[in-house]
């Protein structure tokens, strides 16, 4: 009976790694140019690695580097981190439904691998989701990510100082080609953006906020503000955007 | 490494995980508030809109340094171009330009 179990669970850890592969090979160049801009902001190849080792959110360790880059302090940078990861909450809720019945603990420790790419390939499997297979697609993003990271840092080392400086807008660059592809397919998203952006550039011009604040409240004013426009409008808008 | 870069990991990393496990721990079949879970599908969006502007102005003294990226970004990836050519092509732009300026 034993054998039988774990022949099932390793045959669907198996089925997680193929599944995650495609994660695996997109998280290479995200991952290649987050060492990268660490590295141009100024953190060790320590630092950087043990950063995806612990962290492991892609969108929040580059928001990182950007706010430290504009001299953020660390709880800001921590609450903006919230902020930004508190949306996986609803993913792992959502999860929850889905996986197979299994001990608290186990689900602790895979619940530390959901991310937009993971959990999206668990959501859309047919039925429900093992442990062995979250484990497969997990094991393979996470190194990825964690791999590459340090190998754009290293890489990074070598760069000729040129390049280093127009490498400053590339964090900007890669939420603009983040950001764009969704503003095409959804009103919403341009009003978010906008609108945010627009109590933010307020913010920092009549200078009430410090950057980092100011980004938080600029966000949460806009989500909520749009939030509240759709509802009142019977939410007619539709959410294109939404997968 | 710098304790405070450390502080920064470690205080990251759990209000990163904590969100991610609590459901597993805690639900059993409940569902948080429809206008509750719309704000917080807004959050990346007007995140992404609040960390590129003003910020990308200011990367370099010149102000037409952090304009022209932008404007190389938004294009590339209006046309359609993935993340990474949008960030390879706006670095290769500015390169050319800090050539001639």
């Amino acid at each position: 009976m034993d054998e039988v179990v774990s022949v099932r669970s390793n045959s669907e850890f198996r089925k997680g790694i193929q599944a995650g592969l495609s994660i695996g090979i997109g998280y290479f160049p995200i991952a290649l140019t987050f060492g990268l801009l660490a590295k141009t902001t100024g953190l060790t190849v320590t630092e950087t690695v043990l950063m995806s080792i612990i962290v492991f959110a892609g969108a929040s360790q580059y928001i990182s580097l950007s706010l430290l880059t504009l001299g953020t302090g660390v709880f800001e940078i921590v609450l903006t981190t919230f902020i930004v990861n508190i949306r996986h909450f609803l993913m792992s809720a959502s999860l929850n439904e889905k996986v197979e019945k299994e001990g608290t603990s186990l689900k602790m420790l895979y619940s530390f691998g959901i991310t937009d790419e993971t959990f999206s390939v668990a959501a859309l499997r047919d039925g429900k989701v093992s442990t062995g297979f979250l484990f497969g697609v997990i094991t393979v993003s996470y190194s990825s990510w964690v791999i590459n990271s340090g190998l754009g840092h290293i890489i990074g080392a070598s760069l000729p100082v040129t390049l280093q400086e127009s490498m400053s807008v590339a964090l900007y660059a890669m939420f603009i080609g983040l950001l764009v592809p969704s503003m095409k397919k959804s009103v919403k998203v341009v009003f978010l953006a906008v609108i945010a952006a627009s109590f933010n550039t307020i913010f920092t011009m009549i200078e009430v906020l410090s950057t980092g604040w100011s980004i938080v409240a600029s966000t949460l004013l806009s989500a909520i503000i749009v939030e509240v426009v759709q509802t009142l409008r019977g939410r007619e808008g539709v959410r294109e955007h939404e997968k | 490494m710098k304790s405070e870069i450390l502080w920064m990991i470690v205080g990251m990393g759990l209000v990163t995980y904590i969100p991610r496990m609590l459901p597993f721990v805690l639900f059993k079949g409940k569902e948080l508030p429809t206008f509750l879970q719309g704000i917080l599908k807004n959050v990346p969006y007007a995140t992404l809109g609040a960390l590129i502007f003003p910020g990308i102005l200011f990367i370099q003294d010149d102000l037409w340094y952090g304009i022209l990226g932008a404007a190389a970004a938004f294009i590339a990836a209006f046309l359609g171009a993935n993340v990474i050519i949008v960030v390879l092509g706006s670095i290769t732009v500015l390169t050319v330009y800090s050539y001639f300026f």
